[in-house]
């Protein structure tokens, strides 16, 4: 087998990625995309923004430059920065640049986590003039209308120093996810793995007993992406309180209480 | 070699120290006459405890002592010695007659003892019971320890300890059928109808008929916890459904709620149903009691929710059409999907037709009104107009500390705090009783003349701390970073054309350094502080906090003192959340001496606090001007035994201690308590002010 080498510019994804709308947000972001608005996805943490980003990029047939976002990310790892070849600088685009260059989708996933300086290169490309100025080089990117900038970011995590600034979060259209309605995120687990109904619809009910403990010993209840690996076990024969266990339980929480209160709960579910 | 085993003198003359004969006229020669006998082992383990107990109450440890050969025989040293610190532990809470029954009935300590064994006990159990009840929705119940097993709708009773059966596993998994049983009670609408006209000698029957009900209704819900109640049932012998067919099917189908159980009623008289293990009993008076209160409670507090969250929807709908409608309505829509037992996550609120997602108080009320009523009453959802309610009058009314001491002596709205004993070897329990108590700032000219009379010193302080505030710095010479060191690419590029290994570290890197340190203060208020002592301890905290505003820790500051046990305060002059603004300044000129000083207690206080903040230092400095002292027994080597056993509990919890004192004997029990490097003694009282920056620069950065 050969592994493909692609450059995410010219990463199209050809295939369907499998997204369930919960309720307008497809249409919200075709507007956005057309009226060159950028986007903010807030949610918690696996109720499927990535997933949505991806079924998007693959809706308007342009690429998508996904960032993670994490608290050494700088500017200069965004807009690109020099490298030396053969006793030479030769400037080097980051993603971000290289996404305007190409009029790609750039997804920058969990932006608070970011250094606070690159907010000074989203700025100017999520307002109306879209450039993206590139100091080092003295160049300013113009944006071609098939660029778009997206961000995402959890309020759930309370904290002072990891919130969105207003002149930041006053740029975007934003878009609210959450956890989808029971019925939903049952058929969602369905088209996912292919367990039963019945296994599945329990599933949703043990997600929403973990989502009720939050704030009472959980910081977080499951979301809908542990629901679709613990799942994805029970359907390669796992026993349902083992895949929640070591799916769901594990994954949210190391309390040994919490633990074990929540392999009761599975256990008393299946 | 072993020891020689003591003879009766000696045991005598032990037993006559322990028990001050001389006073109480106790005789030794009985108890001896038991010891005697024992070998040199036990002979000294007894006698040990003896004088353990004694340091507490001599009667009692006279008891034990002849007591103990019989306990010795019925019990290992393990529950022996649990027995006698069962005993002291009730005569700290219950005085002198209960202990000496707990010594006297050794065979009910040795039954409870082997229950312990095997059995579950709550206590231990709470800590997974608790988020598994919460887990199963609905209203946030609360799980006590009662002598009966039921609910009063609000909070499940279960007993203290469960050791029905011989494996421990078995006897927690009764605990949860338990649980489980009593929240259907609640959730499955047992209560959704006045019990109180049943006849009081139909309830049983009214109970074990709702159980076949709530089974039925747990198997569909919760079909592994119905398998565990089954295998429960099994295990007991009980025979599970005696119930003719026709009956029973009619309990058991999805359809039947309390009423298909009420009328059932007569048709089984005369029937002998079997009571589950788990079941538990029915009190209708105490239910209607707790439901009436909470209904009101909640119908109050939903409708002025309705009518805050409606003000906030209408400003909404205003900014979007200036026509918008006056008139503001909720309304309720049921989902389609009805089997689950979601509470209010199967109805949607809606507010002017369209549906609104109504904020987490919100919910919680309207999951607690559903489990009441079954569904949302229609008054429920006209919104409050304004006035109709005067919430005030179902808060909870907490009593203000000042008023406390006014009135009576008790210890309502206090926090309680065990004491470690050294003589024993163990706790006090729930033994001090602390209370925060609000400092009234005082606006004089204290700061400004602290500050003015410092001010050399202020400005070197600043200057010192601003360089330690971990700045952005730029690190030169790294293999990766954003921009290219050029010194170092010219370097390198002179190493290439001589002929040498080019280095691959020619980048520059912003390195940005973020300190995420938690300090307390504690400062000494006692009466000794009196005059110079406890102003020099109010300049220095007004230096430090100019200096830590610099630095950006975040800091809070506390003042201790109190008189006895009973009356230990906490002085809050700033919390980690208050700003160093002028009503914290004023707080710190107030500082001012009152009583004594209990040191352990406020440690485990402090370690409270500490508690509740994120930090990966946390780091607590005292100010103190001697050894903890009280009034009563807290004194000498008690004190700081239990100040050293303190300053433990916070080290396990993960909090650097440091002392700063004045006294000058300090170097002799300092070193015991903090540990040989964490602490200074300063010997002008002058300098503090100028010291304790300059310490707090040394062990914080």
């Amino acid at each position: 087998m050969k592994t493909k080498v692609l450059k995410p510019e010219e990463h199209f994804i050809t295939d369907e990625p499998y997204y369930q709308p919960i309720g307008q947000e497809i249409a919200v972001f075709e507007a956005a995309y057309k009226q060159l608005l950028p986007v903010l996805l807030k949610g918690p943490t696996g109720c499927g923004k990535t997933r949505f980003m991806e079924h998007m990029a693959w809706r308007l047939r342009r690429p998508l430059i996904t960032v993670s976002c994490h608290d050494d990310l700088t500017a200069s790892d965004l807009v690109g920065r020099f490298l030396i070849t053969g006793g030479e600088t030769t400037w080097i685009d980051g993603p971000l640049a290289s996404a305007v260059r190409h009029g790609a989708i750039c997804y920058l996933d969990e932006v608070v986590e970011a250094r606070k300086d690159t907010t000074v290169v989203i700025h100017p490309l999520a307002d109306d003039r879209r450039v993206l100025p590139m100091e080092k080089i003295g160049e300013l990117l113009q944006a071609t209308p098939e660029f778009c900038l997206a961000i995402s970011y959890n309020p759930g995590y309370q904290s002072v120093m990891k919130d969105l600034k207003q002149s930041t979060r006053q740029r975007f259209v934003a878009l609210e996810f959450d956890y989808p309605d029971a019925e939903l995120e049952t058929e969602i687990i369905l088209k996912e793995t292919g367990i039963d109904t019945e296994t599945a619809r329990l599933l949703v009910r043990f997600a929403h007993m973990t989502r009720d403990l939050k704030g009472n010993g959980l910081d977080e209840g499951a979301s809908t992406r542990l629901l679709v690996h613990a799942a994805k076990l029970m359907s390669d024969d796992v026993s349902p309180v083992v895949a929640c266990q070591t799916a769901i339980a594990q994954a949210i929480t190391d309390d040994h209480d919490m633990l074990v209160a929540m392999n009761e709960l599975s256990s008393s579910l299946f | 070699m072993a020891l020689p085993t003591l003879g009766a003198d000696e045991i005598i003359a032990f037993l006559d120290d322990c028990l001050e004969v001389e006073f109480t006229f106790a005789k030794s020669e009985v108890p001896a006459a038991h010891i005697l006998k024992l070998p040199r082992q036990q002979q000294d383990y007894i006698l040990n405890l003896v004088r353990r107990v004694a340091d507490t109450n001599i009667e009692l440890a006279y008891q034990l002592a002849c007591n103990s050969v019989l306990a010795l025989e019925a019990m290992d040293e393990r529950l022996v010695e649990e027995w006698a610190m069962t005993a002291t532990d009730y005569y700290d809470r219950l005085g002198l007659y209960p202990a000496m029954s707990v010594i006297r009935e050794l065979d009910g300590f040795i039954d409870t003892a082997h229950e312990r064994a095997h059995g579950s006990v709550l206590a231990e159990e709470a800590g997974v019971l608790l988020p598994f009840l919460h887990g199963l929705s609905g209203r946030k119940l609360k799980l006590q320890a009662g002598d009966d097993t039921y609910t009063d709708t609000e909070t499940i009773f279960v007993p203290a300890i469960i050791a029905l059966f011989e494996d421990r596993k078995q006897n927690f998994l009764l605990y949860k059928a338990t649980v489980a049983h009593h929240w259907a009670q609640i959730h499955f609408g047992t209560f959704r109808t006045d019990l109180g006209r049943l006849p009081v000698e139909q309830l049983g029957v009214f109970c074990s008929l709702e159980t076949i009900r709530l089974d039925a209704c747990i198997r569909r819900e919760l079909p592994g916890l119905h398998r565990q109640m089954l295998s429960l049932r099994v295990l007991t012998g009980e025979t599970g459904q005696a119930l003719a067919n026709e009956l029973g099917e009619r309990l058991t189908s999805p359809g039947a709620d309390v009423s298909t159980t009420l009328e059932l009623l007569d048709r089984v008289a005369g029937h002998d149903l079997p009571a589950a293990c788990y079941q538990g009993l029915i009190k209708p008076e105490t239910v209607a009691d707790v439901m009436s209160r909470r209904i009101e409670r909640e119908k109050a507090y939903f409708r002025v929710a309705l009518s805050d969250l409606a003000k906030e929807l209408q400003r909404r709908v205003e900014e979007a059409d200036e026509d918008g409608e006056q008139q503001t309505r909720f309304d309720l829509r049921q989902r389609p999907e009805t089997d689950s037992g979601g509470g209010e996550r199967n109805v949607q609120l809606e507010f002017d037709g369209s549906p609104v997602a109504p904020p987490q108080n919100v919910r919680e009320l309207m999951s607690s009104i559903i489990v009441d009523f079954g569904g949302v009453p229609p008054e429920y959802l006209v919104a409050a107009g304004p006035g109709e309610y005067d919430l005030r009058k179902y808060e909870d009314s907490s009593l203000n500390p000042d008023d406390v001491w006014k009135g009576s002596y008790h210890e309502e709205g206090a926090m309680l705090y065990n004491e470690w004993n050294f003589k024993r070897q163990s706790y006090h329990k729930n033994w001090c009783v602390l209370r925060e108590i609000e400092v009234t700032p005082v606006y004089d000219d204290f700061v400004a003349d602290t500050l003015d009379r410092h001010r050399g010193v202020l400005k070197s302080l600043r200057h010192t701390f601003e360089i330690l505030r971990g700045e952005d710095r730029l690190l030169r010479r790294q293999p990766y970073g954003d921009d290219i060191d050029i010194d170092a690419y010219v370097e390198a590029h002179a190493d290439v054309t001589s002929g040498m290994e080019m280095t691959n570290r020619l980048f520059t890197k912003m390195h940005k350094e973020e300190r995420n340190i938690a300090v307390i203060f504690m400062v000494d208020m006692s009466g000794s502080t009196r005059g110079w002592i406890n102003r020099a301890e109010r300049e220095s905290l007004v230096l430090l906090a100019e200096a830590l505003e610099i630095l950006g820790d975040r800091y809070a500051i506390y003042g201790f003192s109190g008189m006895t046990r009973k009356r230990c305060e906490l002085y809050r002059i700033k919390t980690f959340d208050d700003a160093w603004d002028d009503e914290t300044r004023g707080r710190v000129s107030n500082i001012q001496p009152h009583d004594y000083t209990r040191m352990g207690v406020f440690i485990r206080h402090v370690i409270r606090h500490f508690g509740e903040v994120e930090a990966s230092t946390k780091l607590l400095i005292t100010l103190s001007d001697g050894k903890p002292d009280d009034y009563d027994t807290y004194r000498g080597e008690y004190g700081v035994e239990d100040t050293r056993q303190a300053l433990f509990e916070a080290r396990r919890e993960g909090i650097h201690a440091y002392c700063i004192t004045i006294d000058e004997q300090a170097r002799d029990y300092l070193p015991h308590m903090y540990g040989a490097a964490n602490y200074t003694v300063i010997d002008d009282i002058g300098k503090l002010p100028l010291k304790v920056s300059d310490i707090y620069r040394r062990i914080a950065t």
